[in-house]
C-alpha cells in the first residue's frame, strides 16, 4: 500500500517531466537536439507506463511499456539519426523560428487543455485521471511545433511526438489501448517514419533542401 | 534575543564571506578539468584578492564620490543578504528580519550601484556593459519572482526560513511544479551572475562582456571587494536554491545545538560542492547566446515558472 501510496506523486512528477521536455522541443532550434529530446520523452512514458502497469496490477501495460522502450526511445530516435547523418542534416537549425511567441503560444494552450481536460477527468476512474490535461497538453504542443516548423525533419519529429502525448492520453484515461491497436499503432509509426524517411531523399533531390516552404509554391515556368 | 543566537548569526555570515571565493574556485577547478586545461589552485581567488589588496588604487579624474562608494554598497548588500538566507539555520535574528521579495529589492540596489558607478566615469564600455546589465536584469527579475511565487504557493508562506521549516515538517514527495521553478530558478541564477549562456566570467573581449564591462575602471581595493562581492552574490543565489529545493540538513527552528549547527555546515559544503560542478558541467557543456538571445532565453525561464505555477494549481496538486 505504502508504494501504492507513492505512485501518484511520481507520475504526477513524470507527467510533468513530459510537459517540461515538450516545452524544451518547442524551444531547440537544432534538429538533432530535438531528436534527443524525443528519445527522453520516450523514456519518460516508458518509466510512467510501467509505474501506471504496478499500480493498477494490469499485465499487459508492461507490454507496451516494453514496446515504447524498444520503438520510441532505441529505434525511431536510431532512424532518425542515420536518415540525418545520410542527408547532411545534422547541422539543420530552424532560423526562422520566434521562439518566445511560440512559448507564449504554448503556455496558452496549456491553460486551454487543462480547461478542456478537467471536465473529462472528472469521469475517468483511472488513478492518472490527473494527468488527462497534461497529456492533452502535449499533443498541443506537438501540432504547434509541427505548424511553426519549416524543416521536414522537425515536422516529422513533431507527428512522433504528438503519437507519444495520445499514448500518455490513453494511459492516463482508460490504462491504455487494447493490446491489437497499440501494435498496429506501432507498427503504423514504424512504417510511417520509413517512408517520411524516403520522403525526404525526394523532397531533398527536387529542392536541394529540406525546408517545406518549397512545397508551398505552384510550379512555375 | 540571546548572545548565543547573534553569535551564531554572525558566524554564518562570516563562514558566508569566507566561503564564497572558495566556491567560485571549486567552479573554476572543475570547470577547468572538464576542458582538459591544468585548474588554478582552489585558493586562486583568495590570491587574487590580497594582490588586489596590497596594490594602491586608482581613480578616473573625473569620478565622482558615487563611483568610490559603490564597491562598499555592493559588498554590503551582498553581506546582508547572505544573513538574511537561511544558509546553515532558520532559527537567526537577521532570517527573520526580511522576505523574499525584500531580498530581490537588495540585489536590485545592487545592480542599480554598480551601474550607475559603471556609467560614472563614461567610458563607452561601461556603459555598454550598465545597459546590458539593465537589460538582463529586467528580465531576470520577473522570472526569478515567478520562481519565488512557486514556493511561495508550496508552502504558504514568502519568508525563506519559514518555507524551509515547512518543507522539513513536510517532507514528503517533491511536488511537480518544483522541477518548472528548479529549472528556471537554474536560468536565472546562470543570467544574474553573468555566467556563460549569457555572459562569460572569463574574458575580456569587448564585444561580449556583460559583467566585466562594468568593472573596467575599477582597480586594487575597490575591484577586489566588487569581485569578492560577485563571488558572495553566486554564493547567495546557490543557498537560495538550497533553501527552496534541497533545504535538507539546514538546522530548523527547534535544533540549535553545536551538533546540528556541524550537520548543517556539513550539508552547506557537500551541496556546494555539487552545486559547483553541475554550474561547470552546464558551462562547460552550453555555448555563449548572443545578446540578442538573452531575452529569448530570460523569457523561457519566466514561462517556465509560469508553467510550474499552472501545473501547481491545474493539476490539484497536494497542499504543505
Amino acid at each position: 500500500m505504502n508504494a501504492h501510496a507513492y505512485a501518484l506523486p511520481i507520475l504526477n512528477l513524470l507527467a510533468a517531466c513530459l510537459l517540461l521536455i515538450s516545452f524544451a522541443m518547442l524551444s531547440r532550434r537544432r534538429t538533432q537536439r530535438l531528436i534527443t529530446l524525443f528519445a527522453w520523452q520516450g523514456g519518460i512514458l516508458f518509466l510512467s507506463t510501467c509505474l501506471v502497469a504496478y499500480s493498477s496490477g494490469l499485465k499487459e501495460l508492461y507490454y507496451s511499456a516494453a514496446l515504447t522502450l524498444l520503438l520510441k526511445v532505441i529505434g525511431l530516435p536510431m532512424i532518425l539519426h542515420r536518415l540525418i547523418l545520410r542527408l547532411g542534416a545534422q547541422w539543420d537549425s530552424e532560423t526562422m523560428v520566434n521562439i518566445p511567441a511560440t512559448m507564449l503560444t504554448g503556455l496558452v494552450l496549456v491553460i486551454f487543455a487543462f480547461g478542456l481536460a478537467q471536465p473529462i477527468s472528472r469521469m475517468a476512474t483511472t488513478i492518472t485521471h490527473n494527468t488527462l490535461g497534461i497529456a492533452l497538453a502535449v499533443i498541443l504542443l506537438s501540432f504547434l511545433m509541427m505548424i511553426t516548423r519549416r524543416k521536414a525533419v522537425t515536422q516529422v519529429i513533431g507527428f512522433l511526438a504528438m503519437e507519444n502525448g495520445l499514448f500518455f492520453a490513453a494511459t492516463s484515461a482508460t490504462y491504455g489501448m487494447p493490446m491489437v491497436i497499440e501494435l498496429g499503432i506501432a507498427l503504423d509509426v514504424l512504417v510511417g517514419v520509413f517512408i517520411l524517411g524516403l520522403f525526404f531523399f525526394q523532397i531533398r533531390e527536387q529542392f536541394e533542401s529540406l525546408d517545406l516552404r518549397h512545397l508551398e509554391s505552384l510550379k512555375e515556368d | 534575543m540571546s548572545a548565543l543566537t547573534i553569535i551564531r548569526q554572525f558566524g554564518e555570515v562570516l563562514l558566508a564571506i569566507v566561503i564564497a571565493p572558495l566556491f567560485m574556485g571549486w567552479i573554476a577547478q572543475c570547470r577547468a578539468w572538464l576542458q582538459n586545461r591544468s585548474a588554478p589552485p582552489l585558493r586562486q581567488p583568495y590570491r587574487m584578492l590580497r594582490k588586489l589588496f596590497d596594490k594602491d588604487a586608482a581613480l578616473a579624474t573625473d569620478a565622482s564620490p558615487l563611483f568610490r562608494l559603490t564597491p562598499y554598497v555592493l559588498f554590503g548588500t551582498m553581506v546582508l543578504a547572505a544573513a538574511i538566507i537561511p544558509s546553515l539555520a532558520t532559527d537567526l535574528p537577521f532570517a527573520r528580519a526580511a522576505d523574499a521579495i525584500a531580498l530581490i529589492g537588495l540585489f536590485a540596489t545592487a545592480r542599480v550601484f554598480l551601474s550607475l558607478a559603471a556609467m560614472d566615469i563614461g567610458t563607452a564600455f561601461g556603459t555598454m556593459g550598465a545597459r546590458r546589465e539593465m537589460m538582463v536584469g529586467f528580465l531576470a527579475e520577473p522570472a526569478l519572482l515567478m520562481v519565488l511565487f512557486n514556493a511561495f504557493l508550496l508552502f504558504g508562506s514568502t519568508a525563506l526560513p519559514s518555507m524551509v521549516d515547512n518543507y522539513r515538517a513536510h517532507p514528503s514527495i517533491i511536488d511537480p511544479s518544483v522541477i518548472f521553478a528548479a529549472v528556471a530558478f537554474t536560468m536565472v541564477l546562470l543570467a544574474e551572475n553573468a555566467r556563460i549562456p549569457i555572459d562569460n566570467p572569463a574574458t575580456h573581449l569587448e564585444l561580449t562582456m556583460i559583467h566585466e564591462a562594468m568593472l573596467l575602471e575599477y582597480s586594487a581595493r575597490h575591484l577586489a571587494l566588487v569581485e569578492w562581492a560577485s563571488s558572495l552574490k553566486l554564493f547567495n543565489y546557490a543557498c537560495i536554491g538550497f533553501a527552496l529545493f534541497i533545504p535538507w540538513g539546514i538546522a530548523t527552528q527547534g535544533a540549535n545545538g553545536p551538533a546540528a549547527m556541524l550537520i548543517s555546515i556539513a550539508a552547506l559544503l557537500v551541496k556546494l560542492i555539487f552545486a559547483g560542478a553541475a554550474l561547470a558541467l552546464i558551462e562547460s557543456l552550453s555555448a555563449k547566446l548572443r545578446i540578442f538571445r538573452a531575452p529569448e532565453y530570460l523569457a523561457m525561464a519566466f514561462l517556465l515558472a509560469v508553467l510550474g505555477l499552472l501545473v501547481h494549481l491545474l493539476l490539484g496538486a497536494r497542499t504543505a
